[in-house]
């Protein structure tokens, strides 16, 4: 099972609820997970209504069975201090550094440094061990960029390695490629039922496997009940409009002949937007990926409904395929 | 918000409307932004996903309907939303889109990032030292797309645009930054960054270090060009040390270029729309986003508020119509019995008898006035087995075929009911009624912190858009932000 999961999707689809969800979810029986952001939105904090991510590890939720999900916002600014730091004991003249700039240089700037910072942090957690020789984390999820920008996220290591052809960067770079690329990571995608997310989630599957990222599984997010059979819809539509009417007074709602033709017109709504979700169904199982489904949190999403849809990914076996 | 606003899913209220417990908004009216032409560029911002390009793409195709010669510069549209402007095999070049009625004419095109900085470099420094700069690894790695191009770009493109005073009217979409607020940092940052003093110290430290009063800057410059040299590999400083001699006389022009963008934007000639939908996070940003551009002195025009949903049945509570399918279901149940018991060819007793045999009380006092409820009681009093909804039974098996389309779908009507089928009904519009609710709280909470900012609501569409058609049914939307939902009439 991948040790690094990372959570990209189309803007709007609920990246950072899946994220959290299935950080949640794979932290059952007492395992402990990781989970990071990269794109300082503070998504994380919000969505478990609580202060505002330091850059630091901290738990923010336990998970059924005892176990532990840990978050953190990761800063490329304070990464690069700390890398300096670590490598080069450089103290206070890091400060002069990013006096002159040069840290904001290297974090917005250098091509790829700031990517590089990014998942060469959330590198080092997946592989970090405690004195015992075990994995600290059982597995780290990233909510990270949007699908048009994930494969150049990942991938620009290969593109700093490239241009910074030796030194500490280069080989980070070198070092973070690895893990990326091993069965250790999954890339998953999250998707609506609806042609855009799922034509740029197709897009994107074809870029990551192009660049040689492996590829996980589907999340199909925010998916609605289906009330009522399509035949019974079309029923509807077509014209049983006094039965209805009757039915309607039978059940005690009053005032029914005018509520008949809005009742049967969002049926026929209904209806259109099944045929649309089944084709895009369609469009998701030829991709030949695994997938996993989310119901529509009607309420929004609130830590009881984070643990619903974790329950949910559980029930579904998220996030459990890949090698060991 | 009252139940008789759900009904039109605007916030755009007449004054004295009816809902006068709702958090007051203005609405905005985005027909008036079109054609007032005064106004030269619209920019719509907001975060990922609440369909800024469609909407951008919408309003174009409106204004240049109402006569207007407009320009949508799109950033990353989708695929299919290039195809329905007719724009998904273009370059950097604004290309004219058929099938526009009337007057007016639009173009559009979509944002080539690499292609506009090659040109600005083209534009602005002679042949040898633009091949110089073009070859250079570091500045093919940074127009190809780091932290910062795209924004950068985005604005260039859109002062050229402006520049050449071909088009009235210029409506910009704004890159799927990280946040919305990104572009409008972005062309500074790099700006400042491409003629700041760290840049010059990378290119010349000795010039710098020599003049008086600058030792701490030259301790700190040979201390960070050896920590950079070995972090990044000497041949990467020397790329980028190269690629800065070779840009040093195009670096006032992106510092100049991007301040007089920045005027631009806060010209009265401007418009922002933010774009959100309503959803939390969509609208959290939009909040931001607003107090962003009042900060920077930028003219917010108001919110689209996309996909926002309605219903015109809304005098049906959610409780209420998830109370009715659920004595449905009871009716069904015994119902069930009674076909089983080979009542089913009985003559179909007064409608109002039925409603009876619900154990909850009457919702309305029309139902009410049958002689239900005492009925009820003796039907129940008397026997479960003796099942009063014989017409039930009859409906379901024996349609009444009054129109064709019942006829047709006779196979569908076997293995529902209509009890099943109305219970259905109920239970979607108790659905429908629960997303109307949701979203009208989260966007009071918006209306609170800024009740000034005129909205217009663009009710959902079940499909997504593939042509002029589908921009010009938005369009319409976004005109008429206090239309009643049509419910799929369309």
């Amino acid at each position: 099972m991948s040790r690094f999961q990372v959570v990209s999707g189309k803007g709007g689809t609920g990246k950072t609820t899946v994220a959290a969800a299935l950080a949640l979810a794979l932290a059952t029986e007492g395992r402990r997970t990781l989970l990071v952001e990269v794109e300082g939105r503070q998504g994380i904090a919000q969505l478990f209504g609580s202060d505002a991510l330091p850059y630091e590890e901290r738990r923010i939720a336990v998970a059924p069975g005892g176990g532990e999900v840990y978050a953190l916002a990761i800063d490329a600014e304070r990464a690069l201090l700390d890398y300096l730091q670590m490598f080069y004991k450089l103290g206070s003249a890091g400060r002069a550094l990013k006096k002159l700039g040069a840290i904001d240089f290297a974090t917005t700037i250098a091509p790829g440094v700031r990517d590089v910072l990014l998942t060469g942090k959330a590198c080092e957690a997946v592989r970090r061990k405690d004195r015992q020789g075990r994995f600290v984390y059982d597995h780290v999820i990233m909510d990270a960029p949007p699908t048009g920008r994930i494969t150049r996220f990942l991938n620009v290591n290969d593109e700093v390695a490239g241009l910074a052809k030796i030194g500490p960067i280069h080989n980070q770079a070198q070092a973070v490629m690895r893990v990326l690329k091993s069965p250790q990571t999954a890339v998953h995608l999250v998707t609506l039922l609806e042609e855009m997310p799922v034509q740029e989630t197709a897009d994107g599957i074809a870029e990551l496997r192009a660049a040689e990222l492996p590829v996980g599984s589907v999340f199909v997010n925010m998916v609605r009940p289906h009330l009522l059979d399509e035949d019974a819809l079309r029923t509807a539509a077509g014209g049983r409009r006094k039965e209805i009417a009757k039915a309607l007074t039978r059940a005690g709602v009053s005032g029914s002949a005018a509520l008949v033709r809005p009742l049967v017109a969002q049926a026929a709504e209904h209806a259109e937007r099944v045929g649309l979700e089944r084709e895009q169904r369609a469009v998701l199982a030829g991709l030949g990926l695994p997938t996993a489904e989310l119901p529509l949190m009607g309420d929004g999403v609130d830590l009881a409904a984070l643990h619903d849809l974790a329950t949910e990914l559980r029930k579904q076996g998220a996030g459990e395929e890949g090698d060991a | 918000m009252s139940a008789a606003t759900a009904g039109t899913p605007s916030t755009t209220v007449a004054e004295g409307g009816p809902d006068t417990d709702a958090v007051a908004e203005a609405g905005l009216d985005t027909d008036a932004l079109l054609d007032d032409p005064d106004i030269r560029i619209v920019v719509c911002c907001g975060s990922g996903g609440v369909g800024k390009t469609t909407t951008a793409a919408a309003l174009g195709v409106r204004a240049a309907e109402r006569g207007r010669k407009v320009v949508v510069l799109t950033i990353d549209p989708a695929r299919r939303l290039a195809q329905s402007m007719g724009i998904d095999q273009l370059d950097n070049v604004p290309r004219r889109v058929d099938g526009i009625d009337g007057d007016g004419e639009l173009h559009a095109m979509m944002l080539d990032m690499k292609r506009t900085f090659d040109e600005t470099v083209e534009a602005h420094a002679d042949t040898e030292r633009a091949k110089a700069i073009l070859e250079n690894p570091f500045y093919q790695s940074l127009s190809a797309g780091f932290a910062g191009t795209q924004e950068y770009m985005a604005m260039e493109k859109l002062g050229q645009l402006r520049a050449r005073e071909e088009w009235d009217l210029i409506i910009v979409d704004t890159p799927p930054s990280r946040s919305a607020l990104d572009f409008l940092d972005a062309p500074k940052r790099l700006g400042s960054f491409l003629d700041g003093k760290f840049i010059r110290l990378l290119m010349a430290p000795a010039k710098v270090g020599g003049r008086a009063g600058m030792k701490f800057l030259n301790v700190g410059m040979s201390m960070m060009s050896g920590t950079l040299g070995k972090l990044l590999g000497g041949q990467f400083l020397r790329d980028v040390q190269t690629f800065v001699a070779a840009m040093d006389t195009m670096f006032g022009g992106f510092r100049s270029r991007a301040d007089a963008t920045y005027k631009l934007l806060q010209a009265p000639g401007t418009a922002f729309l933010v774009v959100a939908t309503p959803e939390q996070d969509a609208l959290r940003e939009a909040a931001y986003f607003v107090e962003r551009l009042a900060a920077e002195d930028m003219p917010l025009a108001g919110l689209v508020l996309n996909r926002v949903h309605g219903s015109e049945a809304s005098r049906l509570s959610a409780e209420q119509a998830l109370t009715a399918a659920e004595n449905l279901d009871d009716a069904r149940i015994v119902d069930q019995r009674a076909g089983k018991a080979g009542l089913g060819d009985r003559v179909a007793p007064d409608p109002a008898v039925t409603a009876s045999g619900t154990t909850e009380p009457p919702l309305s006092p029309e139902a009410g006035q049958a002689s239900g409820p005492q009925t009820s009681a003796e039907h129940q009093d008397t026997t479960e087995n003796e099942p009063p909804h014989e017409n039930i039974a009859h409906a379901a098996t024996a349609p009444e075929g009054d129109t064709v389309d019942a006829l047709d779908t006779a196979d569908a009507i076997d293995v529902i009911s209509i009890e099943e089928l109305t219970a259905g009904l109920l239970r979607l519009h108790a659905e429908r009624m629960q997303v109307v609710a949701r979203e009208n709280r989260t966007r009071d909470r918006f209306t609170v912190l800024h009740p000034e900012v005129p909205v217009t609501a663009v009710e959902a569409l079940p499909g997504d858009v593939h042509d002029l058609d589908g921009l010009r049914a938005i369009g319409d939307r976004l005109a008429d932000g206090s239309a009643p939902a049509p419910a799929g009439a369309a």
